[in-house]
């Protein structure tokens, strides 16, 4: 046991709140509940007032007491405090008063939020001595480790399905690392590192490191308070993949109103899938407290969990803020993804058509009241997803460099912009 | 009448190693009963107070989770085959 495990207390199940020593491991040993993180609350409301984190740095680490490292953190001092904007002209198109997005995106150093968790994981990773980390991935985070190893000198393995965007592929590789192609789906990479995990002294990151790393979604929602002039937002609207980036931004929300940083509301949160991969919509559509796993099929790699470990805590947090679900098909992903391209200049990958399509449906149901407010959370960049918008993007057409033919074109296709016309 | 539960590694201390073991219950709650009587200790470990199946331990018979069948009532024949998975963790 460390001597100073800094604001963290202990590891406690979830399910039966038996304790755990800090180190790395996730599962309770009697009833195989999740292992998470319990702090010291009164020490951090000592520590962690507003005037304090404003005069921190601009990155995820300002909220540093609500993130479990025992020390100094060590790895992505940089990562986070991404844009959040007022989206006015998406706020129309999809018919809802006030909009934000939140946009990880932009994240540093790999564009995804997966930043965020993996410099948790790897900080405190070495804190426990480790000196090689790995993950199981659907690519994004595969890069985020890949990449933040690199910068801090740690061996990596990640782990993909085979079949992944190129660009993702290439994400990984680029930064020198192990990159290993599973032939199956996400759920059988995970299981495989499940079991090289109980072999291998390895810290990975979303399996013997998950209390740790799953805290590091955290900051994203601390953000959107602290960026909303320190208010809990009415709605968020956040896809789910694992379920895992949903239940820890409510946990946000909790945490900024126990510490006195926001004052008290009523979080509703909202939880978008890809039809192609929707066990926690659908469960919680036929109003269900446990989801049936399935066998994954959509645009959406990044959400392709078809056994999400925190499926059953994501229908939970629906249900308790009166949040609703959805999922939409391939075809309103891309609509999604080129609404917020063409409404708000930002390109989000599949998940990020995933959020945008869910909210355009919930607005339209009522599900997301008109008169109101919501945040979406747009989690990586289109960059990486390429694959799934080629030939949905429009098309170029190619001219000879001769003002006369960009005359004839313009005619053709907006003759009220032709000189010729005036 | 055999039916095989496959053993996940968790839970083989309490079974002395065994993966697979055979019961002759009619159901799958039979089943965890017959288990529990010869390996004492494993009925806790797979059930709440309630007795209901714990959420972090899917069971599954021919691979459906029982939870789409008739739960712990699931009736069970000759061949067929229980497997106890532990939920695991990702994403």
């Amino acid at each position: 046991m460390e001597k100073n495990a800094g604001f963290m207390k202990a590891l406690k199940c979830r399910e039966c709140g038996r304790e755990y020593p800090l180190t790395a491991n996730h599962v309770c040993e009697f009833d195989f509940g999740p292992l998470e993180v319990v702090y010291d609350y009164d020490r951090i409301k000592q520590s962690l007032t507003r005037s304090a984190i404003q005069s921190r740095p601009k990155s995820m680490w300002r909220f540093r007491e609500l993130l479990p490292v025992a020390g100094e953190p060590t790895v992505g001092l940089e990562v986070g405090c991404t844009p959040l904007l007022k989206a006015d002209r998406l706020a129309r198109r999809l018919g809802i008063r006030e909009l934000w997005i939140k946009n990880d995106a932009v994240n540093y150093p790999t564009l995804s939020f997966k930043d965020r968790v993996v410099s948790v994981a790897l900080s405190r990773a070495r804190e426990l001595g480790f000196t090689t980390v790995a993950c199981a991935s659907t690519g994004n985070l595969a890069n985020s480790v890949a990449a933040n190893a690199a910068a801090a000198g740690l061996k990596a393995y990640v782990f993909i399905p085979s079949d992944l965007e190129q660009s993702k592929v290439l994400n990984s590789l680029i930064y020198g690392g192990h990159v290993i192609g599973i032939k199956g789906h996400y759920d059988e990479v995970n299981r495989l590192c499940a079991e090289i995990a109980g072999k291998y002294p390895w810290a990975f990151v979303n399996v013997n490191m998950r209390p740790y790393y799953a805290e590091g979604s955290k900051s994203m929602g601390l953000e959107i308070v602290e960026q909303l002039g320190w208010r809990v937002p009415t709605n968020t609207v956040v896809c789910m993949a694992s379920g895992s980036l949903l239940t820890k931004i409510h946990k946000s929300y909790q945490e900024a109103m126990k510490l006195g940083l926001a004052p008290e509301a009523r979080p509703r949160i909202h939880g978008a899938q890809a039809s192609g991969c929707s066990p926690i919509s659908t469960a919680q559509k036929a109003g269900l407290d446990f989801f049936k796993p399935v066998k994954p099929n959509t645009i959406a790699k990044s959400l392709a969990i078809g056994t999400p470990a925190d499926g059953f805590y994501a229908l939970r947090v629906m249900k308790e803020t009166n949040g609703a679900a959805e999922d939409v098909s391939d075809d309103q992903i891309r609509e999604g993804i080129k609404l917020l391209a063409e409404c708000e200049g930002i390109f989000a990958e599949t998940a990020g058509g995933v959020t945008v399509g869910v909210a355009k449906k919930l607005i339209a149901s009522g599900a997301i009241p008109a008169d109101d407010s919501a945040v979406l959370c747009i989690t990586g960049n289109g960059l990486k997803t390429l694959d799934a918008v080629v030939g949905h993007a429009g098309y170029t057409r190619e001219i000879r460099p001769s003002l006369r033919e960009f005359e004839s074109l313009l005619e053709a296709e907006a003759p009220s912009l032709s000189p010729a016309r005036s | 009448m055999a039916v095989k539960v496959r053993i996940p590694t968790p839970l083989r201390k309490l079974t002395h190693d065994e993966e697979i073991v055979l019961v002759s219950a009619l159901t799958v709650g039979g089943a965890i009963a017959e288990l529990q009587t010869r390996y004492p200790g494993i009925k806790e470990r797979l059930t709440d107070d309630a007795g209901n199946v714990r959420r972090f331990v899917n069971v599954y018979v021919n691979e459906e989770d029982i939870r789409f069948l008739q739960n712990q009532e699931t009736a069970l024949k000759d061949g067929d085959e229980i497997s106890i998975i532990p939920a695991i963790a990702g994403g």
